[in-house]
Order: C-alpha cells, then sequence, then structure tokens
C-alpha cells in the first residue's frame, strides 16, 4: 500500500481555523467574542459565549421559536441568524427585557425585576415546563408593543411561531389579555 | 470563513466577483438551517444585511407600465406592508402563508428566489405576473423573467459571481388571488400553491401553480380560454361549467411528484380545487 503525502491545508481551511474576534452589542452592552466557530448561529454565542441562556436552543431551523430575540428592534430566531453577521445590531434577549419602571438600558434592573409580561404568564398559568416561556415572553413584548391592543386572531398570528407542547396555549392566550387590560388598552 | 457584510451594493457586487465561492446570505432562513445542520459548511459569507438598498422598494412608471421594485433583501414582512400590498395583492397573500412572524421577518424575496424551492410560496405569483429579476456581477448587469431564471428544482440561471439585486413586478389592475394547503396554517411548505390574477385592463387571466412540478407551472391555453370564456364588461356570475373546466385544465397541466408531503394524486386534486377557487374568489371580488 502507497501512502500519499500529507495534503497541504487549502487557504479556506486555514481561514477556516482562524478564530475570529468580533463584537456583539447585547442587551445595551458590547462583548467581545472569540474562540467560536465562524458558522456560530447568534444563539449559539448567546448562550455557550456570552452567558445568556434565556434564549433556548430546541429545533435549530425556526420551527420552534424557543430562541426568539430581537435583532435592531425586529423579532428573529437567533438560530437562524449568523453570529458574526449580526455585528453592529442592537441585539435584546429576554435577559434584557425593560421591567416596568426600568429606563431602557438599564442592564442592573433588567433580569432582576419581571416584566408585565412574564408577571402574567406566572399569574395566567402559560409556565408549565419552562422551556418555551422565554421565546413567548420576547414575542408578546414585540407584538403589544408594535400592537397595544390586539384582537384574537392578531395574537395567534402573532404567536404561531412559538411552540407549546405543556400549556394547550390557552392560559398563554389568558397572559397576553392580562397583559393588555393591565397596561390599560383593553376594551 | 470570512464574513463580508458591506454596506455598498457595488462593493457586494464586486466582491463576489472577486471570490465567487462566496455564499450569499440573505434572510438565513434557508443557509443558516443547512448550516446548523452540518449539511453545508461554506468557505466565506457575504452577508447582505448591511446593503440598505437592497431592503428597499419603489415604484417605477405609471399605469400599464407601472412595477413595483424589490430590493432582492425585501421581507416578507415588508411585502405585507399595507402600502405594497394594495400593488402586489397575490404577493402579500402568499408573503402572509410564509412561516412565522419571526421567518417573515427575516427571509427574502431573493432569497426566495435563490433558494429555488418548487415549493418556494413567492414564485407562483412572481411567475403568474410576469415578473423579472435584476442580476449584477462585476461584468454587469441582465434581467431574466422569473420563469427563465428558475430552471429546476432549487437550480437557477444565476451565474458565477453574480448576485439577484432586484425583482421587478409589473402591477395589474384587477384581483388577485393566492392559495396554498398545507397541514395546517402557519409554519408549513406548500403541498400545493396557486396564484392567480385578472388584469381588468388587459383582459388577461393568469394562473400559476407551485409545489406541482419542477419550477412553477402556467398553461398559457388554459388561461386564453378562460380569458375568452370571461364577460369582463359585466362581470356577471361564472359559469359552473367553465369554472370547472378551467380546474381540469390547470390539474391536467400540473406534473406533481409523490414524496413526503403528499402524493401526486392527491396534488392534482388539489390542483383543480385551488384553481377553482381562485378563479371563483377573483372573480367575484370588487
Amino acid at each position: 500500500m502507497t501512502t500519499t503525502p500529507p495534503t497541504p491545508a487549502t487557504p479556506a481551511a486555514d481561514a477556516d481555523a482562524a478564530p475570529a474576534v468580533y463584537q456583539l452589542t447585547v442587551n445595551g452592552i458590547t462583548h467581545t467574542v472569540e474562540g467560536t466557530r465562524p458558522t456560530d448561529s447568534l444563539l449559539h454565542v448567546l448562550r455557550d459565549r456570552l452567558g445568556l441562556p434565556g434564549a433556548k436552543n430546541a429545533c435549530e431551523q425556526g420551527e420552534c421559536g424557543s430562541c426568539s430575540v430581537l435583532v435592531d428592534g425586529v423579532l428573529v430566531c437567533a438560530c437562524l441568524e449568523l453570529a458574526e453577521a449580526a455585528v453592529g445590531c442592537e441585539i435584546t434577549s429576554v435577559e434584557g427585557l425593560t421591567p416596568v419602571g426600568a429606563e431602557p438600558g438599564d442592564a442592573a434592573l433588567a433580569g432582576a425585576v419581571l416584566t408585565d409580561v412574564q408577571q402574567a404568564m406566572i399569574e395566567a398559568g402559560g409556565v408549565q415546563c419552562g422551556f418555551c416561556t422565554p421565546g413567548f415572553v420576547v414575542a408578546i413584548h414585540d407584538l403589544l408593543d408594535r400592537v397595544p391592543d390586539p384582537g384574537p386572531f392578531e395574537v395567534r398570528e402573532a404567536l404561531a411561531g412559538n411552540l407549546c407542547r405543556c400549556t394547550g396555549y390557552g392560559r398563554i392566550l389568558a397572559a397576553v389579555e392580562q397583559v393588555v387590560t393591565v397596561r390599560g388598552n383593553g376594551p | 470563513m470570512t464574513v463580508l457584510a458591506p454596506t455598498r451594493l457595488d462593493d457586494a457586487v464586486a466582491a463576489l466577483g472577486a471570490d465567487p465561492s462566496l455564499t450569499v446570505l440573505a434572510g438565513g432562513t434557508d443557509l443558516m438551517v443547512a448550516v446548523n445542520y452540518g449539511q453545508r459548511r461554506p468557505a466565506g459569507v457575504l452577508s447582505l444585511r448591511r446593503v440598505h438598498e437592497l431592503h428597499d422598494w419603489h415604484v417605477e412608471g405609471e399605469g400599464h407600465d407601472a412595477q413595483a421594485v424589490l430590493g432582492a433583501a425585501t421581507s416578507y414582512t415588508t411585502l405585507l406592508d399595507p402600502a405594497l400590498a394594495a400593488l402586489l395583492p397575490a404577493l402579500a397573500q402568499a408573503s402572509r402563508t410564509v412561516g412565522s412572524p419571526q421567518i417573515r421577518n427575516t427571509g427574502t424575496v431573493g432569497g426566495n428566489l435563490g433558494t429555488a424551492s418548487p415549493a418556494g410560496d413567492t414564485l407562483p405569483v412572481l411567475v403568474a405576473l410576469d415578473a423579472t429579476v435584476e442580476l449584477a456581477s462585476a461584468s454587469g448587469r441582465r434581467i431574466l423573467p422569473v420563469s427563465e431564471f428558475v430552471t429546476g428544482p432549487k437550480q437557477t440561471a444565476l451565474a458565477p459571481g453574480e448576485l439577484v439585486t432586484a425583482v421587478r413586478v409589473p402591477v395589474a389592475r384587477g384581483p388577485q388571488e393566492f392559495l396554498k394547503i398545507g397541514v395546517r396554517n402557519a409554519m408549513v411548505i406548500a403541498v400545493a400553491n396557486c396564484a392567480l390574477v385578472l388584469d381588468l385592463d388587459r383582459r388577461r387571466l393568469a394562473c400559476a401553480l407551485g409545489a406541482v412540478g419542477p419550477v412553477s407551472i402556467r398553461d398559457h391555453d388554459a388561461e386564453r380560454w378562460a380569458a375568452s370564456h370571461l364577460d369582463w364588461d359585466a362581470r356577471p356570475d361564472l359559469d359552473p361549467g367553465m369554472v370547472d373546466g378551467f380546474g381540469r385544465r390547470m390539474a391536467a397541466a400540473s406534473r406533481p411528484i409523490d414524496d413526503h408531503r403528499a402524493t401526486a394524486a392527491y396534488r392534482r386534486h388539489a390542483v383543480d380545487v385551488l384553481a377553482r377557487r381562485a378563479l371563483a374568489r377573483a372573480w367575484a371580488a370588487p
């Protein structure tokens, strides 16, 4: 048997191996990210590099919504964002949602006090195993920030990208209704 | 792997010309799934996120010649913008059936074209509206009809180093319909879909089918036959026999296959129903 000499590394392989260093702005704080794989999604970087495990990893194909975050104020699945392509964007994860009474970007308060949506999810029984909850919380904040008094079909359409296998959704929808009432936007 | 994120279109085109092996990243709703599952490992990525001119739309021309020019990175959510939906109602209807809010915020019309899935929801609409695709490369620009751009399942006429920059969609006056069959309303890939356009000024009917062939399917004979049986002036109730005939013709034009989503026989039946329903709804619309 003959042996073949080792194949020299291609430039592409070198580039692939080179550790990328870049900065991401998450919840108002700019982090330096290093040591990631270049193909890592924003979800992996948030969870495994930046210590923000609120966004959950489940389907990795944008089907379940449990990794929902805001990128430049737009609701997206973090698993479908290439982390390095989010350089220069304002990223908001569930940890960075602003509770009532806190100033936007008040990082000390964010995460330590529940938002009205989180409080309503607890009170309405919208949390069971809790895995989908952060994604729902981000999606509900996004909906109610854009549409303060959504109709029932509007709520269902807005939350169609978030899957919950425990609650049957009724209590999550009740939580949305409760937030609308508490915010004084109800009928 | 390098990630390039230019802010100017010229720079994006130049980068792709310098390295045609770059993988273009628009919304990422297709590419990142393949990356996450280890099916694709790009050597380099050209992100279009910061190329702002690709995210905008505008109208060129007036009256019969008006065209909506959609930047390639126009998202499905933008296609639902009421001002744009009023011009391209079937494209808005199709966009509303795509994925979830998260996916619609991210996915783009240029990405739907570039991926060229037989089930791509905007494709039959663009084909029914005789839309064209603008392509740019270091050596210049060219425009292709969508029906020539998509050449097969996940295959396009895109040359190495070429970028989809815009989609030009003629604005037709008259009702339009987009209908889709899937296992539920949200988060579903089409088993069959159907776009139908009534152009009241030109007295033309166009109908394109998706997910029932390698590319979107039209039958110009069936369209002309249907248009000739319509009373465009009085717009009376449709003759049920004519509607049935149109459904049969479209079903016969379809070329479905059996796969894990549905059988060919089911798809052919679905196309018959969808074509009849789309015609009836469009004709009855104000």
